[in-house]
């Protein structure tokens, strides 16, 4: 009984495919797009805790406080400098590098070719400390740092774009108003999970960022690498202690820079993407809603057109349940199949974002059969009053039905 | 009497309020005998349809008895008279009522789904049915394939289908020119003859309604006459 209705509302559906299809764009849409989006989100997810478990969870990121909006702070806004990184560098026990960033997006310019990337002024520790490989040529050397020399590396999609499979060895760039000579070129390390490409930047020596394209003696990021197996909490506190008393900070007052271990940062970001997922599915529900008063509204021309079908249905003995399941399957097919279509469209979608941004493909079965029962259940609730509708027709009125 | 399938007693159908209302039945007493062929005429408006809904428990009346089969069906609840219709009575429409886009092997087994018997059994008495009503061989044409009269045909075998006590038929041949009328006549009354089921039939046409054992007069609501040769028999 129940195979020969779900057939008989099959057949309904396929009768009007036209209709049925456009009714099915809302589900379809909003279980793609929740389907997408938490694929997306989770493969985003674990894209990012790989980067970080790649750069390591010895690594310590020290930065100048900003400071407060409401003004209560209890600090001296101070932004880092060489200072600071030559006491971490002098008085830091049990580390493998202390290393300095300083970075901005600048125009580059090769022969008639130029593109944004994102150019680094740094020191020799940095290779170790982020760990970035030299492809070619070689890395900075300790004079290049120290006497502000204008020589550059470039990462993969810069070399890639400016001189295809040729040789960019001491070719000459113009990296904003100044320019370098490129003594290498980086390995490549991919996208971040957020799809930035890491490999669009050009490495220069600190000092030579300073003068010749920041125009100051800052230092954004001072990156601290922890021996293997040495205490990153003992490290952030050995950090937080050398500072303060180089900086000559009074104990009542608070620290006016910030140090964190990555696993922090790899939380904070993960909870970001979790947010943005959240609000992403309560789009996506919205859209189910859209889709289930579609499937209440289509449900409710075909128990019209077919009022005559219900007359002869009732008077030759259906029950008001037979006609009520009659019409609850036909919207529970309905929206099944806007439900599996919609599957298949977001994990389309979430396949073809995965291969884009570079991040892992990541399908969850649960939130498949998820939306495998959700759509199932807008087509037995919106389908029910339309249903019920139908079921309560007095069958002579229905007979009698043009 | 002891044999009336069904009886009507002063039986009322009024519809709206007041200075409104209209009495679509107005006070009638009839009965119909197992195995009997009553035809049902009368002007248009007379209650005919009306009283047919009622003997084919679609309707309950505003008030009087309505006895079928010796229950008081003007009491039971709409599914109680589903189940009613479902076991006991067959309809025939003038408008055939078929499901369209639909093979008439699938109209015909219709009433056999709701009464839950498996498909290999309903194929069978629907293909019975239809070879009884003279439609072998066009169990998988759809009404849009079939003429006026195989549709009614169609519409006969659901009825019979079910092998109801009962057959309600409104203008059965109220579409149909001549030839396919008195066709359909001479079924209905070889059906009537041969299985013992009773036939409830409303038609315009004296013709017609010669075919069965007697005519009941409809007039404004009431019954101007059984038909009987003497009134008292
Ligand atoms: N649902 C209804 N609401 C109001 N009045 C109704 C309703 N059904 C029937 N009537 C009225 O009851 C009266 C009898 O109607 P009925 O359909 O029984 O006539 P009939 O004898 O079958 O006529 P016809 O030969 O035209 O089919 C008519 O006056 C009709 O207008
Ligand atoms: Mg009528």
């Amino acid at each position: 009984m129940l195979w020969e209705t779900i057939r008989l509302a099959l057949r309904s559906v396929r009768r009007n495919a036209m209709r049925s299809v456009l009714t099915l764009l809302g589900i379809v849409i909003g279980v793609a797009a929740v389907i997408a989006m938490v694929t997306i989100g989770s493969g985003t997810t674990a894209k990012v805790r790989e980067d970080i478990s790649k750069l390591g969870s010895n690594l310590l990121v020290v930065r100048a406080s900003r400071p407060d909006r409401s003004g209560t702070s209890n600090f001296t806004v101070r932004r880092l400098e060489q200072k600071d990184l030559d006491v971490l560098n002098k008085s830091l026990e049990d580390v493998r590098a202390v290393s300095g960033e300083s970075q901005s997006q600048v125009r580059i310019v090769y022969g008639a070719q130029n593109t944004a990337a994102q150019v680094t002024g740094t020191d020799t520790e940095y290779f170790t400390a982020r760990d970035w490989t030299v492809s070619l040529g070689r890395a900075l050397t300790e004079q290049e740092v120290r006497g502000g020399t204008g020589v550059c590396l470039i990462g993969q999609t810069i070399r890639t774009q400016f001189f295809g499979s040729g040789d960019p060895l001491d070719e000459i760039i113009r990296v904003g108003k100044t320019s370098c000579r490129i003594i290498g070129t980086l390995g490549s390390k991919g996208y971040t999970g957020f799809g930035q490409d890491q490999d669009n930047l050009v490495l220069m020596p600190l000092t030579t960022y300073q003068r010749r394209i920041a125009g100051n003696r800052y230092i954004d990021t001072i990156y601290v690498s922890v021996n293997d197996g040495a205490s990153t909490t003992q490290a952030v506190a050995d950090v937080t202690a050398i500072m303060r008393e180089a900086r000559g900070i009074q104990p009542t007052r608070d620290d006016n820079f910030e140090v964190r271990d990555m696993t922090q940062i790899a939380d904070a970001m993960t909870s970001a993407t979790t947010a943005m997922t959240g609000m992403l599915g309560a789009v996506a529900g919205v859209s189910l809603l859209v889709g289930g008063i579609g499937i209440m509204n289509i449900m409710l021309v075909s128990v019209t057109e077919r009022t005559r079908e219900i007359g002869i249905r009732l008077a030759i003995g259906a029950h008001e349940k037979d006609i009520l399941i009659q019409f609850l399957v036909e919207a529970t097919v309905l929206s099944l199949l806007g439900g599996l279509l919609g599957i298949g469209l977001g994990l389309g979608l979430a396949g073809g974002a995965a291969s884009f941004l570079s991040i892992p493909f990541a399908p969850s079965l649960t939130v498949i059969l998820i939306a495998v029962v959700f759509s199932a259940l807008i087509g037995m609730v919106f389908g029910f009053f339309p249903a019920l509708r139908g079921a309560r027709l007095n069958p002579i009125d229905a007979l009698r039905h043009e | 009497m002891t044999d009336a399938l069904v009886t009507f007693s002063d039986v009322w159908k009024s519809y709206g309020q007041g200075e409104a209302q209209v009495h679509a039945l107005a006070g009638v007493d009839l009965a119909i005998r197992k195995g009997e062929f009553v035809a049902i005429m009368g002007p248009s408006g007379s209650g005919k349809s009306t009283s047919m809904n009622i003997i084919g428990c679609l309707d309950t009346p505003t008030s009087g008895l309505h006895g079928f089969l010796g229950v008081d069906a003007g009491r039971l609840d709409r599914a109680q008279r589903a189940v009613l219709r479902n076991l006991y009575i067959g309809f025939v429409f003038q408008g055939y009522n078929l499901l369209p886009r639909t093979t008439a092997a699938e109209n015909v087994e219709l009433p056999l789904i709701y009464r839950g018997m498996p498909a290999r059994e309903r194929r069978d008495a629907a293909m019975q049915a239809l070879a009884q009503v003279g439609l072998a061989g066009r169990e998988h044409h759809t009404p849009a394939e079939l003429s006026g009269g195989q549709q009614q045909r169609v519409a006969i075998a659901r009825a019979i289908v079910t092998r109801p006590t009962l057959l309600v038929a409104d203008e059965p041949t109220g579409n149909l020119d001549t030839q396919r009328s008195h066709e359909i006549m001479d079924l209905l009354t070889g059906l009537n003859r041969n299985e013992g089921l009773t036939i409830a039939m409303v038609t315009h046409e004296g013709d017609i309604a010669s075919y069965a054992d007697r005519t009941i007069s409809f007039l404004d609501g009431k019954i101007a006459s059984q038909g009987y040769e003497m009134e008292s028999a």
